[in-house]
């Protein structure tokens, strides 16, 4: 009976003479919709205004801010946590969170430190060990959270725990000298190194970070691999779908993660001097990286964001600290306003995303 | 003709529930095979266990007269099944084309591609602008854009022009025009023929009974669990495709099941 296929289709025939354009972008043009548009394809737009804002803020407030001196410090301030942001940023990416990065890096650094002075092996070899079994702790966390479906906040509070109570239990609660180090095994002190061209002196940590930083952007940008990161944490089931290997880009992000918690390590022998296993930065490591990642505009619930805006966000924490400290406000002062700034990056995420709807 | 895709037997439990009950299912090359049945008729099972998304607990499936066992989606895309899901399974936040590309992309030529496997964007573009346009849906102003800043018309012609540009033996609709207008349905139709028309059989699933009755060739009526009967959209009227698959009429030749 096609007349009644014909007779149900009939009222399509309304559709003669309606316009034949279909679906055509016309883009709204109020400012405010193009400005939540071009911060949509720019989200580390957001952490670069506020961090040009607070430099001039500074210049102005104190003379001493825009000299060279002063802002390589800065920049040494943030090499550690610029490191440990590249392993927060892709682990966030993927709509997870790593609690774990500052055990990692201070149980990386103790494991180097003890290999060579306890057991004798060569400075270098020691450090490709901690560097290797960095890599693994991150690969375990990947394999929790992937293969036994574990959150990725449970599994990394527990192995936080368990690996800084290791680093505690291994290395006896020992500190290496500094003076040993400097004598023994000077490859341990490697990033502590500079350069001082005009008497402004700029550690090779702060190169590291940049090259680091550098590398990443460029492989989450121009790789499949990157993408897959992204569409990972966008939307798992998609990913999967759409043919993403989801388990095993979780479990190479977290061990990626975790190497570059090692390298993190690394650089804190040469920047501390001493290897000690009670290093801040196994309790503060976390917090201060996730801070850089959320100012930096990266979504805590996963693919959306850049590793440029966390670099500019670990610039903005080092700015502020140093700059209200040339001020000579309260050093509480900081941490207020970076509790203020999180809070606003998450809002402007939060606003960003709404260019959806 | 030898069925392209064949399913023979197949069923599948969840606990206590069959939703396939030995059930068999045929694609003839170069057609148009629409998939009705009631909701709970597990049809939807059916579509995922051709398309490596759940697997049988028995029966076989052959392809090309060679059995196949798809354990992911990923398998059976290699070999040339395409399926658009209803979730459409695209990345909001990522661009058309690299949602197009997404597990398949495409690798710049040298050193760059094979040591620093840096991506191919401007060919990955080019070929998701041509298949777009190829399929007339829409008018994308930039190919760069977010998935997310399309409206979901626009979407769905991502998605069933991803399907077109990659399925070279089987592309699967799975409701296709359900979150569609009245012009971009007509576009998905036109299009459904176009991938016909290069020899690639089309299974479509649909509520939408004046769709499936324009496009289809044979019509799959699916219930409880098990292929009903196959009927031609020329010889049966819509009323009895529906009181088919709602049990209130029996095809001739059929015995009620169960």
């Amino acid at each position: 009976m096609a007349s009644d296929a014909k007779t149900a289709t009939s009222f399509e025939e309304g559709l003669k003479g309606a316009s034949e354009k279909v679906a055509e972008f016309h883009e709204e043009q109020s400012l405010l919709k193009k400005l939540q548009h071009w911060l949509h394809q720019t989200p580390s737009a957001v952490p670069l205004i506020v961090l040009v804002a607070a430099l001039i803020v500074f210049g102005f407030l104190s003379e001493n801010f825009f000299r060279a001196g002063t802002l390589s410090v800065i920049l040494q301030q943030i090499a550690i946590v610029g490191i440990l942001g590249c392993a927060q940023t892709i682990v966030i990416l993927t709509a997870g969170i790593d609690l774990s990065v500052g055990a990692i890096a201070v149980f990386s650094s103790v494991l180097m430190g003890q290999i060579t002075f306890r057991f004798g092996l060569p400075a270098e070899l020691a450090i490709l060990i901690g560097l290797v079994l960095g890599t693994g702790m991150g690969a375990m966390n990947g394999f929790l959270i992937a293969k036994m479906k574990l959150p990725p906040f449970i599994v990394t509070l527990g192995t936080w725990q368990v690996l800084l109570a290791s680093n505690f239990i291994f290395s006896a609660n020992e500190t290496i000298r500094s003076s040993d180090i400097a004598a023994n095994a000077p490859a341990l002190q490697l990033w502590g190194g500079s350069i001082e061209p005009g008497g402004v002196k700029i550690l090779y940590a702060v190169f590291l970070m940049i090259a680091l930083v550098a590398i990443m952007a460029w492989i989450l940008r121009n790789t499949a691999w990157g993408r897959h990161v992204y569409a990972t944490g966008d939307d798992p089931q998609a990913a999967e779908l759409a043919g993403v290997p989801t388990k095993r880009v979780l479990i190479q992000v977290y061990a990626l993660a975790g190497f570059f918690c090692a390298i993190a390590g690394w650089v804190m022998i040469g920047r501390f001097g001493s290897v000690s296993p009670t290093a801040s930065t196994g309790q503060l490591g976390n917090i201060q990286s996730i801070t850089a990642v959320v100012i930096g505009g990266i979504s805590l619930f996963g693919g959306r964001g850049s590793i440029m805006g966390m670099f500019f966000g670990a610039l903005i924490v080092g700015v502020f600290e140093m700059g209200l400290r040339l001020v000579g406000t309260d050093p509480q002062w900081t941490f207020f306003l970076i509790g203020v700034l999180i809070i606003f990056a998450v809002a402007v995420d939060q606003w960003i995303r709404k260019v959806a709807s | 003709m030898e069925p392209l895709l064949k399913g023979t037997n197949l069923v599948k439990r969840y606990g206590k529930v069959t939703a396939l009950d030995h059930c068999d299912f045929d694609l003839y090359p170069g057609e148009i095979l629409a998939v009705i049945g009631d909701n709970g008729a597990g049809k939807s099972t059916l579509i995922k266990a051709i398309s490596g998304a759940v697997i049988p607990d028995e029966g076989e499936i052959t392809l090309e007269g060679k059995p196949v066992r798809f354990s992911t989606p990923i398998e059976a895309r290699a070999a040339g099944i395409e399926t658009v899901y209803q979730t459409l399974a695209m990345s909001p936040a990522l661009s058309i084309a690299d949602n197009m590309f997404m597990g398949r992309e495409l690798r710049a030529p040298g050193i760059m591609g094979s040591v620093f496997r840096k991506l191919d964007r401007p060919r990955m573009e080019k070929f998701a602008r041509e298949k777009l346009n190829e399929l007339g849906l829409m008018t994308i102003q930039n190919i760069n854009q977010a998935v997310e800043t399309l409206s979901g018309g626009q979407r769905q012609g991502v998605a069933v022009a991803r399907a077109a540009a990659f399925g070279s033996k089987v592309v699967i609709l799975d409701e296709p025009t359900a979150a569609l207008g009245v012009k971009e349905s007509r576009r998905v139709l036109e299009l459904i023929r176009d991938v016909r028309g290069r020899g690639i059989p089309i299974i479509l699933i649909s509520h939408n009974m004046p769709h499936v009755f324009e496009v289809a060739d044979r019509i799959h009526i699916h219930r409880l669990g098990k292929r009903l009967c196959v009927i031609k959209s020329g010889e049966h009227s819509m009323s009895d495709a529906v009181a088919y698959m709602t049990g209130a009429k029996l095809p001739e030749g059929v015995a009620e099941p169960a």
